[in-house]
This record gives C-alpha cells, structure tokens and sequence, in this order.
C-alpha cells in the first residue's frame, strides 16, 4: 500500500466513513455536470423525492452535443432538449452555469481550470471519463457513471475503493516538437490501455515538472486511456501562479494564501512509498502518433508500424484488425498516411499554447487542398484569448474552419463528424472505430503542431521536417 | 433493476451466455455516441453494439447479438479490458436492458465495472484460457445454462467449475444488497457535513 502520497493525504481529508461495502465514502469537493450524462441522474433523484446536497460544490456547462456552429435557439434535434433539461435542472437546484451566453462555456475540462473552480487537494467528479485532467492541479479527479452523478447529487459524496499508487517519471528535457501529447502516448503505448487498471498514476520528473499547466493537463486527461481512473501531478509553484490568476483568486490574496498552505501540506513526502514505479527518459521520445484504433497502438513518427506477430500475443488480433481498418502495413512508417480531415480540438490539447504552438506551424502556409481543417477552441474564453492575438486571422487565412467551443469531433455528437471513411489527424484522446461520428471513419491521434503539419501537407508529416516560413522563423 | 434503495440481493446470475470477443473492446463500440442524445435510458437496449451488428443500410452483420441462438442469453462473456473508453452509463444500460444479468470477463474497465455494480450487474473475471474455454462452450451450446455465483465466486458450466474472481467491494455490495448507495449514504448526512467543514477550501457559511 502506498503512504505519504498526496493521494493518500487527499483520500484521507475527504473520507467521512466507511462503507458496509468495504469502500470508503467520500466527500465530492467539486462536481461537474454536463448536459449529456446529468439529465438521466436528475430524473433519478425526482423519482425518489431528493434534492441536490450541495449545489455551491457543483458546476454546470454544455459541452458534448452543443452545437459548434449555428448557436441559434432553438438548437438543432436532440441538443436543444439536452440543453433545455440541463438549464431547467440546473435553475432548479440552484447551480451556477457556464451558460454560452455568460462567454465562459467551454468543454467541461477546460472550463473548471480556467475559472480556478478546480484546486489542489480537491475531490472532483464529473460524468465523463477525462474528468481525470483536473489531476494536473494536485486534486483527485476521476469520471463517474450516472448512478454515480445521483450519489453525488444527492449525498455530496461518492462510494469508491482505495487504489494503488503508481509513480511514472519521465526524465530529461524533451525534444524539439515533443509535447506533453507525446509523452502520454508513449507512457500508454509501453504500459498498455489496462495496464492502469486498479492504480493512480502520479506523473513526476524534470520533464513533467517543466511543463506549463496546459502540458500537465494534457497528461492527466490521458491517464483513463492507459486504464487508470485518475492521474496527477504535485502542485508547485507553476500550479499556484496559474491559480492565482484565476476568478477564484484574484481578487482574494488572502484566501489564496490561506489555500497555499493547505496545497502544500498535500504533496507527496519526500519518503512517499508507491505500490510501483516506472521510469521512462524523456529525452530519447519523437513526436507521436497513432497507427491502430487503441490509443496504445503509438509510434514514434520515424518508427515502424509493428508487426503483429511481434506484439504480445494478446495484442496480436486487435493489431490485425486495427491495421486492417487503418490499412496500414507494418514495416512502414505513418509518414504519408493521407488525411481528409484535421482537427484540433478536445479536452486534451485545445488550450492557449496548443492553439499558439499549431498557429506557428500553419502561419504562411495553406491547408492542402484535400483536407477540411477545423479548429475548435476549449472554451469560450480560449476563443476570446486566442482572437485577441489574432490567432483566429491565422487559422482562417491558411484555410481552418474556426468554431466555437465544445467537444466537438472528438466524440462525433454534435454536427461536426468524419464521414465514410475519412482519415483525420486529430489532437484529441480517443481512436476507437466510429469515435469520430463515421464508422468506417479512421482516426490518427498527435499533437497539435503535428495536426497543423497534417493539415498543411494532406498527410501525416514530421512537424519538424517542415521549412520554416518567414512567419514561423520569428 | 430495484428502485427500492437496494434491498434486492444479487447473489448470483444464471442463464444462457453470449460470447463477445475481442480486447478492448470499447464503450465506443458498446453504444456509439450518437444513441447518448436521450434524456432517459429507457429503449437503449436496441442498440446494444449497434454499429458493429449493423450496416450502413442497417442490414445485420455478422455479430453474436444478432445471431437467434443467443437471443436470450443473460451472461455476456468477454475477454480483456472490456468497457474502456469513456464513463457512459449508457454502455452498461444498454446490456442490461437487451437482457444481460451478469457479465464474465478476463479483465474490465473500471469506471465499466462500477457502472455495472450501480446497476446490480457482476463483472466477475478469470483466466485468459478459462474466458476462452467458457466462450467456445458457449458457442457450442448456446442452450446451455451458465451460473455465475457471485458469493462463491465461481462460475459452473457443463461439467466444470471456474474459480472466478469478483471484486470484495463489489461481492459485498452485491451479495448483501448495499449497492445502490444512494440512501446508505444520505444516511450519512450529517458526518458529511462534518468533513466538508474541516477541509480548508470549503468556505465556512453555508455548508451544512
């Protein structure tokens, strides 16, 4: 059993009991609610006469089927009631939200970051599976099913196990164009899409510790595709400068060193004992990219797609059929693989510097012919922030499709979706057939400056093959 | 399904199976997305798998779900990893309601597993080799009853006996009919209001 961990510090602080189970009951610092998976846990607790416990713990915004488009109500079929249902539940019990027309709305995940709702030493839940994000802050975050989202609805609490605690540090400095994208791929590629499954992963490292809060969210939101419910990274004081900057603080020094002392007093000891450790260098990673329909199934760039007869013989029939609806052939690289479509979006890289750092990539240049390329920004104020510095004239003069904010095509609910077969470079989480709207869809996953190479080139390229233009040079 | 706060017990499952095979299989592939847009799970057992059992033009394909020998099939055997992807209740309301009591695997999602249990259904897990033993037994007799016993953790077919795994958490809450939490826990109200008061980030008004 691990001790001294920071996730040991946090379950212990919010555990009011323990269950007749055997599991602990936890309390639910913040809760996130979206309109897809909340309606159904509202209509529960109707059904048996309760209200919601703490609505000033609970949060709400519109991101999964929320059109990206045409914003106009009433939205398009099924978006317009999900969106009706959320506002009503959400008048009714008195929760604050995100609402499109407050310009703060944006994909969950992005949101409570941004508003400084999601703190160090906090429990937080939410009905989606990347809930996990909100670990890059040094809080407890996992995704919860909807008989979960009634608990915590009604209770303010949550009835979970206690897991294992695993270590991953990734050490050295990572290399020209490797981003925090990459260095989750890679961990998900060597651990494998279950290798999480009963542990927490805690990320640590110089090359951890030396990314932005951006980076470190990227990392966290990726720890439910190795297996694990959650992943995190001790606060610091990257963390706190992000934090003090936020809604919640900026204007409350006081409260915010009140807090400080409190986050620091979570961090994993220095003698913390993990259950595991793994060690990965940093520095030997390249950009990465996809090749099957897991997102364990990763390369780097100059790497060859595998044999299956290769892999582990468990891996071997999904690495058939993944290359098979991919048509990739093994012994080749994904250098060339032709894209229909580029996406940057998601809960995974579609935050300031991922919007910069893909904006360096495209400017001056043009997306190829044979490519639709969109960008759809986190959040509303992602939207703000990036037009203010005119990224917007960037993506729009290189031929980008600029939305606004939302899930967009990484899941396929709202309007935007591949169709037929289309491949697409896309900066999100997940490759699973159909993922993307088109169940013949193909799905490669990368980092936003390789989407924008993508994008540029037709095909998935190596960013750092690219020439530089006079724009991208300054 | 006991709205009842749990007093139903769930101390076994039995019935005929279905073998679904393949690692990692996906809630993706579960329930696509596009059947999420409903506001309550009624009717979404139909579209259980939908996308790997049907065409574009909705002609059925070749998937055990689709297939009349196992129409009433309540164990749904699986292998490795199953149910990763995303926290959609829906992919386990799904199974559930096109008539799936328990589910036997190698291996589960997590955030799978514990939709399960909210729902009162067993992810009971073995061996790779007796996953792929039950599943050819299975496809050679569909009319065949299966029992899974979750107090004993075993899972009895033909002549042979799995020792199978069942998570303690998930045994206990199943077996003593605690695993709709919702009550058990609201019964709890007023210690969850003493711990919220002593973490340092909950403002002090309001709370109780």
């Amino acid at each position: 059993m691990s001790r001294g961990t920071l996730y040991d510090k946090v379950w212990d602080r919010h555990t009011v009991t323990r269950l007749p189970t055997g599991q602990d009951q936890l309390f639910v610092g913040l809760h996130l609610v979206h309109e897809v998976t909340s309606p159904q846990a509202f209509g529960m607790l109707r059904e048996r006469d309760m209200e919601v416990a703490y609505p000033e713990r609970t949060h709400a915004t519109v991101d999964h089927i929320v059109p990206t488009g045409d914003r106009s109500r009433p939205f398009e079929g099924a978006a317009e009631e999900m969106m009706s249902h959320l506002e009503e539940n959400v008048r009714e019990a008195g929760i604050d939200f995100s609402h499109p027309d407050t310009g703060d709305q944006g994909i969950v995940h992005v949101i409570g970051p941004e508003q400084g709702l999601t703190q160090p030493g906090m429990t937080i839940v939410c009905g989606d599976s990347h809930t996990s994000t909100h670990g890059a802050f040094g809080a407890l975050a996992f995704g919860i099913g909807t008989s979960q989202i009634r608990d915590v609805l009604a209770t303010g609490t949550i009835a979970m196990e206690k897991q294992k605690v695993r270590r991953i540090r990734v050490t050295g400095e990572l290399g020209e164009a490797v981003e925090a994208k990459d260095v989750i791929l890679e961990i998900i590629r060597r651990l494998g899409t279950d290798g999480g499954v009963g542990y927490v992963y805690e990320y640590a490292g110089e090359a951890i510790e030396s990314l932005d809060m951006e980076g470190r969210m990227s990392i966290c939101n990726m720890s439910i595709e190795g297996g694990a419910r959650a992943g995190y990274i001790n606060p610091d004081e990257t963390t706190y400068e992000w934090l003090e900057d936020t809604d919640a603080f900026a204007d409350d020094p006081e409260r915010f060193a009140e807090l400080k002392s409190y986050w620091e007093s979570i961090t994993s000891d220095d003698d913390a004992e993990y259950d595991d450790e793994v060690v990965i260098d940093g520095s030997e990673l390249e950009p990465v990219v996809t090749w099957g329909t897991t997102p364990g199934q990763g390369i780097g760039i100059s790497e060859e797609i595998p044999h299956p007869e290769d892999l582990p013989e468990d891996k071997q029939d999904t690495a058939r059929h993944a290359q098979e609806h991919m048509r990739v052939e093994p012994g080749d690289t994904m250098k060339g693989y032709p894209i229909d479509v580029a996406f940057l979006g998601s809960c995974t890289n579609a935050r300031m510097p991922d919007l910069r750092n893909a904006a360096r990539v495209v400017a001056g240049r043009e997306v190829h012919d044979d490519v639709r390329a969109m960008v759809v920004p986190g959040s509303q104020r992602v939207k703000a922030a990036a037009e203010a510095e005119g990224l917007d004239e960037i993506f729009r003069e290189a031929g980008f499709d600029w939305r606004d904010a939302g899930c967009s095509m990484c899941l396929g609910m709202n309007e935007d979706q591949l169709e037929g077969d289309e491949a697409s470079a896309s900066s999100s989480n997940r490759n699973f057939v159909g993922r993307q709207g088109s169940k013949e869809g193909r799905t490669v996953l990368m980092n936003p400056k390789m989407v924008a190479a993508a994008a540029i080139e037709g095909e998935v390229t190596d960013v750092r093959d690219l020439p530089e233009t006079e724009v991208s040079a300054q | 399904m006991s709205d009842d706060n749990g007093v139903e017990t769930v101390e076994r499952a039995s019935g005929t199976g279905v073998p679904v095979r393949g690692n990692d299989i996906d809630t993706d592939q579960i329930i696509p997305a596009r059947f999420l847009k409903v506001v309550t799970f009624d009717g979404i057992g139909q579209f259980a798998f939908h996308d790997v059992r049907f065409d574009d033009d909705d002609n059925p394909k070749d998937h055990p779900f689709n297939e009349d020998r196992f129409r009433d099939a309540s164990i749904l055997v699986v292998n490795a990893n199953f149910g990763c992807g995303s926290s959609r209740e829906h992919a386990p309301q799904a199974l559930k309601r096109w008539g799936i009591d328990a589910v036997v695997g190698e291996s589960f999602a997590e955030i799978f597993a514990g939709n399960c249990l909210a729902l009162g259904v067993p992810t009971v897990t073995a061996s790779a080799e007796e996953i792929e033993a039950l599943q050819d037994f299975v496809d050679e007799n569909p009319d065949a009853e299966i029992d899974v016993d979750v107090a004993d953790e075993t899972v009895t077919y033909g002549d042979t006996k799995i020792d199978a795994n069942v998570d303690d958490a998930q045994r206990k809450a199943l077996v003593e009919g605690v695993w709709d939490t919702t009550a058990l826990m609201k019964s709890n109200a007023e210690a969850v209001a003493e711990t919220a008061a002593s973490l340092p980030y909950i403002e002090s008004e309001g709370d109780a």
